[in-house]
């Protein structure tokens, strides 16, 4: 059932590969519609503005924020969460288990938008370097890690390495950038 | 199999390991539980109607359009909260009783944009936004005052007519002597102003607050995102005439807090009353406006008439300074910040002579709260302000003057003039790693090596301190009458019936992961994994243990949690070591705890695992003596207070803090002459919080503080226009620092254990600040000396422009310095 009240819109869609057949209030909004009438807990809601990120889900291939996007527009597409990512056991993802390695979330709050940014950009740029990382990062805010260990997480799974090897790749990564 | 021997199986300490964190999984899956993810039967939605302007008198309010739409459960304004509560408590009342009187909702006045009048309850959060644009609120506009120094003129507009000022509070810090000091030193360096922002480290989960007031049992459940309920309670208690008893606080999760989640008392106080009023639970979800409007900013503060004696080899003797901090409309958690920032008089440096003449005063502007760096690093950034205008005024060396004026390692424990003891630390060792991972003198040949290039190169540094384990009787020297000294924290460690190990704790972390530092220390003691060891996740006032100090803030759970756990799982292993030593017929001191058994010291064979010791404690009681059966519980809790005086309110003299963490950092910025953007080119950090616990955990707060410190120093201002409309309710406008903005951070340390803490563990959390001193510190670097000078500690590109295009006379630089046997 629709919470919002006005006019409302049967939609049929994919989530996670299942298909979810509701009606969605027409100004409803899709993060509103994943977390209240679908109950998920990954899209969470920090700024109402599109600007932090946390409600970051792929829609049609593309990241989106579900915070600017109407449920109806959810009709016909085809939308990932970060409950997309572990498996079916419940194992960490490739992605998930780097962050978990590098400390690379502390509250955890923003961590489901940033996990669907990294996979996003992973997937245009298999191997990026850490300005890459960086832009391709930049729609999600975290206010606890200042951005180090996402940053080293995602060039971990990225480039498979951890420990000294990691640190060291990272360190010849930041001195070629800052003075050239 | 070897040889049965008497040695004591010895293991790897778990403790100093940086383990990944036993949240991670259930965050990374998004199975963890912030706020929004809870819910409760026949919940309702509320939302608050809130004022449009800085300062009004509220004429009348209209919530009938609202109560006639259908799924609108109940409203409720500030004339129905002032009938049923009483005034919030006031920490400092003025010696005459006046006070300023704050409802949980706004009665007759509001004083600041963003102020909540009313409340309306709705079926859906839709509805209820729709109904909250129905409620009519009639408003008288008043003046504004919006000028935190002006505010304290004795003919000012007075905010609160019940206080007769502005003033929330007022104070002469006096030690040493300053005058003399002025008349002995060499030159005295003349600053006249300078001027710490306004910012929120603004976490991305807002305020949110899901309550019941459940008409049956007059129970108030609380599940909420507050960072230190138990102060809510002592608060909000009194006001709504409810016993703490009647509160269950519950937290799971929390998006983030840094001293900002400490101000959602009143809401919850207000949002239990609705609740009692609709007698259904009822959740409210803060919009990111409200947050920046009215969910707490950081203090700002301004410096003046700044003294600085110096002597010729450049030891500065101490300083004089007034200072204005405008803690906004109301007093929530302030006036602490008014003797707060008093735990590091001296900042890092051995001053001796200091007088500050302190103003707290109110304005129409969001209350100000505690915000990572809580007080502190305000007055820090103002002392690092100091010495590198002292060095570049006195054509002295920044390194070499800083490491003339540092405490020095051998000066440890170091009692400052206002009896705060610093307990140990390497300043000079830690300013020499850092400079070196700057690559300090290649920076300076770079720095050369651009100038005319429109580029120019500042290196900065900023050493600063991180004082935890607050000795809460500093409230005193506010109001001698209050009933507050010392601190602690409280843990119950316990076997559950099948020998599972379980602690829960009186925290409620943010991330600061409490589950796996807890787990760490608690697994050395058992000489088990911490794997199996579970903490509960978050606080339930039902059954975790608290006392009134329980929460996370203030850089104190590595003193106060850890010591708690410490405690109470050395109780537990003393009661599962009394039962297996009645079952083995053995002495106490023969048993051992390993892989979660009791055994014989150097025999394996002869082994009860925890179940075992559990069964015979829970259900299987007759086979221990009775007095043990009665007297060994297996849940053993523990409250750690540290050791605390009260200070001398008159002299405002005592140990404030128990720990003192440093943080020394260093940066290279590239100013773009064009345009004023600054840019860093390389950020290095040296952390010294002693024994660390979790490595990884630690690093991880280095960076977070870091990154929240180069988002104030260059991006992050709540700026109001001269109505007292904020400007920056919201991403768009308020440019919280993104992956972009913070560059890679280079972290070292050194572990200077404290003597006080047990652990040698300091508490670091908050971090001080530094890369506000640091980046205002390069910028000035930029600029060079004779020009303008950074008075300010946010430097976004139009106020650095300002500052290199510069071109005033000498005397009105800010900064001049006179010199003995010289006319200034």
């Amino acid at each position: 059932m629709a919470n919002a009240p006005g006019p409302v819109q049967d939609i049929e869609f994919t989530l996670n590969g299942d298909p979810v057949s509701r009606t969605a209030s027409s100004r409803q909004l899709l993060v509103h519609f994943l977390r209240d009438d679908l109950g998920l807990r990954g899209p969470k809601i920090g700024c109402d503005t599109g600007h932090c990120g946390a409600c970051t889900v792929n829609y049609n291939g593309k990241v989106i924020k579900s915070c600017m996007t109407l449920a109806v527009q959810a009709d016909g597409a085809e939308i990932e969460t970060v409950e997309s990512l572990a498996g079916e056991s419940g194992e960490l993802d490739d992605l998930q288990e780097s962050f978990r390695e590098n400390h690379a979330l502390q509250c955890g709050y923003c961590t489901s938008g940033v996990l669907m940014s990294s996979k996003f950009l992973l997937e245009r740029n298999p191997k990026p370097t850490a300005e890459e990382i960086r832009e391709g990062i930049q729609g999600n805010i975290c206010r606890c890690t200042g951005y180090v260990n996402i940053v080293k997480a995602i060039s971990a799974a990225a480039h498979g390495d951890k420990g000294l090897d990691l640190i060291e790749r990272m360190n010849r990564e930041h001195s070629q950038e800052v003075r050239g | 199999m070897t040889a049965p021997t008497t040695e004591k199986v010895a293991t790897t300490p778990w403790t100093g390991q940086s383990l990944p964190r036993k949240e991670d999984e259930r965050l990374l899956k998004a199975q963890g539980s912030f706020v929004d993810d809870e819910g409760m039967y026949r919940q309702g939605y509320a939302e608050f109607v809130r004022s449009p302007y800085a300062h009004a008198r509220i004429v009348s309010i209209d919530v009938s359009a609202a109560e006639a739409l259908a799924g609108v459960i109940t409203t409720l304004i500030g004339d129905e909260v002032k009938a049923m509560t009483e005034p919030l408590f006031q920490f400092a009342p003025k010696e005459d009783g006046s006070q300023m009187n704050e409802y949980l909702l706004g009665v007759d006045i509001v004083r600041y944009q963003g102020e909540a009048v009313a409340l309306v309850m709705a079926e859906t959060r839709e509805i209820a936004r729709d109904a909250a644009d129905l409620i009519e609120v009639e408003y008288e506009p008043l003046p504004v005052l919006l000028d935190g120094v002006a505010a304290a003129e004795p003919d000012s507009y007075v905010l609160h007519d019940s206080l007769g000022d502005n003033i929330a509070w007022k104070g002469l810090f006096d030690w040493g002597d300053i005058e003399w000091a002025l008349e002995e030193a060499d030159h005295v360096v003349k600053i006249d102003k300078l001027h710490f922002h306004r910012y929120s480290s603004t976490p991305i989960e807002c305020n949110a607050i899901l309550v019941n007031w459940d008409p049956g049992t007059d129970m108030i459940r609380v599940v909420s995102n507050n960072q230190f309920p138990m102060f809510g309670a002592l608060v909000i208690g009194p006001s709504m005439g409810v016993g703490v008893d009647q509160f269950d606080f519950v937290s799971q999760d929390i998006g983030g807090g840094f001293g900002i989640k400490i101000n959602s008392y009143t809401h919850i106080g207000v949002l239990a009353l609705l609740s009692r009023k609709a007698g259904r639970p009822v959740k409210w979800t803060e919009t990111r406006t409200e947050h920046h409007q009215s969910g707490g900013h950081g203090n700002e503060r301004t410096f003046l008439d700044i003294e600085v004696p110096v002597m010729a080899d450049g030891t500065m003797l101490g300083y004089k300074m007034r200072a204005f901090d405008d803690a906004g409309a109301y007093l929530h958690y302030e006036p602490l910040g008014a003797v707060i920032w008093s735990q590091v008089v001296p900042g890092p440096y051995k001053l001796k002579h200091v007088q500050v003449d302190y103003t707290e005063t109110l304005t129409n502007k969001c209350p100000a709260v505690p915000n990572r760096g809580y007080s502190r690093m305000q007055h820090i950034w103002f002392l690092e302000r100091v010495i590198d205008l002292v060095a570049q005024e006195l054509e002295l060396d920044p390194v070499e003057v800083r490491k003339l004026n540092y405490i020095q390692p051998e000066d440890y424990p170091y009692t400052t003039p206002n009896g705060c003891v610093y307990d140990s630390g390497d300043l000079p060792t830690a300013l020499d790693m850092v400079l070196e991972m700057i690559d300090y003198e290649g920076a300076k040949q770079l720095k050369e090596e651009r100038a005319g290039s429109g580029k120019r190169i500042g290196i900065g540094i900023g050493t600063t301190l991180d004082s935890g384990t607050n000795n809460f009787g500093q409230s005193r020297i506010l109001n001698p009458e209050l009933p507050f000294s010392g601190n602690g924290e409280a843990c119950t460690a316990l076997l559950d019936l099948y020998g599972e190990v379980m602690l829960k704790l009186g925290t409620n972390p943010q991330g600061q992961g409490h589950e796996t530092t807890g787990s760490q220390v608690a697994a050395d003691i058992l000489g088990m994994s911490p794997e199996n060891i579970r903490v509960w996740a978050g606080f339930d006032k039902s059954h975790s243990a608290y006392i009134g100090f329980s929460g996370t803030y203030a850089s104190q759970f590595a003193v106060t949690g850890i010591n708690a756990i410490i405690g109470a799982v050395e109780k537990l292993k003393a009661e599962i070591i009394e039962v297996a030593a009645h079952a083995f017929g053995a002495e106490q001191d023969q048993v051992e705890l390993v892989d979660g058994e009791a055994r014989i010291i150097g025999n394996p064979e002869a082994a009860i695992p925890f179940i075992g010791i559990a069964n015979m404690v829970f259900a299987n009681n007759s086979t221990l003596p009775h007095e043990m059966a009665e007297r060994v519980s297996l849940t053993c809790r523990h409250v750690y207070v540290p050791k605390f005086e009260l200070p001398d309110v008159e002299k405002k003299y005592g140990n404030l803090t128990l720990t003192y963490s440093s943080q020394t950092h260093a940066a290279v910025v590239e100013v773009d002459e064009e345009t004023g953007k600054v840019q860093i080119l390389d950020y290095a950090v040296v952390d010294d919080c002693g024994k660390r616990i979790n490595p990884m955990v630690v690093d991880g707060q280095v960076h977070g503080a870091t990154g929240l410190g180069i988002g104030a120093a260059l991006r992050e201002a709540f700026e109001y226009d001269e109505d007292g409309q904020l400007l920056n309710s919201n991403f768009l406008f308020y440019h919280a620092a993104t992956a972009t903005d913070v560059p890679n951070i280079k972290t070292d340390h050194i572990e200077s254990p404290s003597p006080f803490s047990g652990t040698g563990a300091k508490g670091m959390g908050e971090g001080g600040g530094a890369p506000l001193h640091t980046i205002s510190s390069a910028i000035q670097d930029a600029l060079g000396p004779g020009k303008a000078i950074v008075s300010d500690s946010h430097n976004p590109p139009e106020r650095v422009w300002r500052l290199l295009n510069w071109d005033g006379p000498a005397d009105e630089r800010g900064v001049s310095v006179a010199s003995k046997g010289t006319t200034s």
